[in-house]
């Protein structure tokens, strides 16, 4: 049996460490959790996402005190109970909006910041899969926030979305990928009503943030044995560089401790974001909040034009200049197509794109194609603009398939 | 030694996977719509008062329902409704592509949804875009001058043997 000291205090540092082993703990996961010095500001991402998915939280549990899950009464719980009745209910409002649009722009530049270092791979497969569920799963956690107002985009939202499970036309392989039933199952009812709102509010502010703070758990463990990569994705020896920071060669060493050296930059980047963040909650947080949403959820009446937020835009770009089938095929390719990256790509080399020959024109071509896809998507869908967003789809696809191929030679050269 | 642990085993996993499909099901179950929603859909219109190449809209079972009464002179076509003398279509208001309601521009005598471009004729066939396949048909049943919508009469049930709608 374990030596427990029995003259330590309750709670004393020695006796939490006969107990918990509270110093190892803390060495793991904070003071010898090293990272290499090489990096910049884009490798404060992840703590950025990490303090925004905390605002979210927390803004949510004060909106969860008066929202009503009630398509009678979610519209006005939400546009006049808490933004005119609560005592700075519009506060938390504006920002779990903000945080909500934002996010995802912070969720594209860490996604857009691994690809370029080439941090998906060589160990890191499971940081770039573990990343990408979550990616999936804050998608989901969007799109059943943004029903809960139950004004026209929510509804209508939930009326095209839903239908894609529908599956494939009935005419497709004898209707075998054909599921209608399934629609109403998911809905509980032939349109969105009631039993739709309720389910997705409890996906909302239940399981689906349970789920993701289970997959930033695994998020964060995947990341601990590979280590961060760093700007040139040089291989480091970790133990030899830790050994000579432990020694006090600070200046000689590649690394430094996660806490509290690389936590003080992360806070420092936190602190220029937040500052940006703060001016859209309280000056312009009118470009997370769509106006057709203002309007009370109606049956009876599809606003004129509907378009996901902007961070779906690309994807709903490449369902939408094909027909249904084609369309439908199109758009589980793009929800898969980044998980796919690591096995893609088949080039062993771990450098910055800029370096990496071809590969360079692939990753800014996707860029800028994804760039366009979101710009064509949120266009009405009429003359030249479908033309364009047809092209801007299968250069997409194209791009994906080519990565391979592209990989490979560079292997050669 | 070994057997009687295997055989520990599998009772332990034979017993938790039954209740774990027995929770499965009970889940799906508490997913599907309620018998409240499944009884309210059922709907009768009266089809008299509608006027040739106006659209009417009226609400089955949440969904918008589109009637429009042909004009004397357009071509026949299987997919009208004779009720008392006229033809009318009598269409699921909902673009069979994912779902938005379709405008009815009156001077084109054409269906367009604004969502993602589909196009349909005034008898709600496709004729341009992404939905795969015509407006569908309501289950209907005639009585004098009106529909039942949600009962299914034997002008549907041939409509349905047709192929010219999926059931809703």
């Amino acid at each position: 049996m374990a030596h427990f000291d029995e003259k330590a205090k309750p709670f004393s540092h020695k006796w939490l460490n006969e107990r918990m082993a509270v110093d190892t703990v803390k060495k793991v996961l904070s003071t010898e959790y090293w990272i290499p010095k090489d990096i910049n500001f884009l490798w404060a991402m992840g703590m950025i996402l990490a303090a925004t998915f905390g605002l979210l939280i927390i803004s949510g549990i004060f909106l969860l005190m008066y929202y009503q899950p009630s398509v009678s009464g979610a519209f006005d719980s939400v546009n006049h109970t808490i933004m005119s009745e609560v005592g700075f209910g519009w506060l938390w409002r504006h920002i779990h909006g903000v945080a909500a649009s934002v996010v995802f722009l912070v969720i594209y530049i860490h996604m857009f910041t691994g690809i370029y270092y080439g941090s998906y791979k060589r160990g890191r497969e499971m940081i770039w899969l573990s990343g990408m569920l979550l990616f999936v799963l804050f998608s989901a956690e969007a799109f059943s926030g943004y029903m809960l107002p139950w004004g026209q985009m929510s509804y209508w939202a939930g009326m095209v979305i839903t239908n894609l499970f529908e599956g494939f036309s009935p005419t497709i392989a004898g209707g075998v990928a054909n599921f209608p039933g399934f629609v109403e199952w998911l809905r509980g009812d032939y349109v969105p009503g009631q039993a739709f709102l309720t389910r997705f509010f409890m996906l909302h502010v239940f399981l689906l943030p349970l789920v993701i703070i289970a997959v930033i758990v695994l998020h964060f463990a995947t990341l601990r044995i590979p280590h961060v990569n760093n700007q040139h994705g040089k291989e480091i020896d970790f133990d030899e560089a830790a050994k000579l920071y432990k020694e006090g060669k600070k200046k000689e060493s590649k690394v430094i401790p996660f806490n509290p050296v690389f936590l003080s930059k992360d806070i420092f980047v936190m602190g220029v974001y937040f500052i940006l963040f703060f001016y859209l909650v309280f000056f312009h947080f009118d470009f997370a909040m769509d106006p057709v949403n203002f309007d009370p959820a109606d049956g009876l009446k599809t606003p004129a034009h509907i378009y996901p937020e902007w961070y779906f835009l690309w994807s709903y770009e490449i369902l939408r200049p094909f027909n249904k089938d084609l369309g439908l095929i199109a758009f589980g390719f793009a929800q898969v197509a980044f998980f796919l990256l690591p096995f893609l790509d088949k080039s062993p080399v771990v450098a910055p794109a800029n370096k990496r020959g071809l590969f360079k024109v692939w990753f800014w071509v996707m860029i800028v194609d994804m760039i366009v896809l979101t710009v064509m998507g949120k266009l009405p869908p009429e003359g030249i603009w479908t033309i364009i967003g047809l092209i801007a789809a299968l250069v997409f696809i194209a791009l994906f398939v080519a990565l391979p191929f592209i990989t490979k030679f560079e292997k050669k050269a | 030694m070994s057997n009687r642990r295997d055989f520990m085993g599998m009772a332990l996993g034979s017993f938790a996977a039954l209740g774990a499909l027995g929770a499965l099901y009970a889940a799906k179950r508490t997913w599907d719509p309620l018998p409240s929603v499944k009884s309210a859909g059922f709907t009768t219109i009266d089809l008299s008062p509608a006027q040739e190449n106006v659209l009417v809209t009226e609400k089955w079972r949440g969904k918008p329902i589109f009637i429009l009464k042909q004009p004397a002179n357009a071509p026949k076509s299987d997919r009208e409704i004779h009720v008392a003398g006229g033809r009318y279509l009598v269409v699921v208001g909902l673009c069979t592509h994912l779902g938005c309601i379709p405008a009815y521009l009156a001077d084109k005598k054409q269906f367009k949804c604004a969502c993602h471009g589909g196009e349909f004729d005034s008898l709600g066939v496709n004729t341009f875009g992404p939905p795969p396949r015509p407006l569908d048909i309501p289950p209907f049943k005639i009585s004098g001058t009106s529909v039942i919508l949600g009962e299914t009469g034997p002008e549907y049930e041939k409509m349905l043997a047709a192929g010219l709608t999926l059931k809703v």
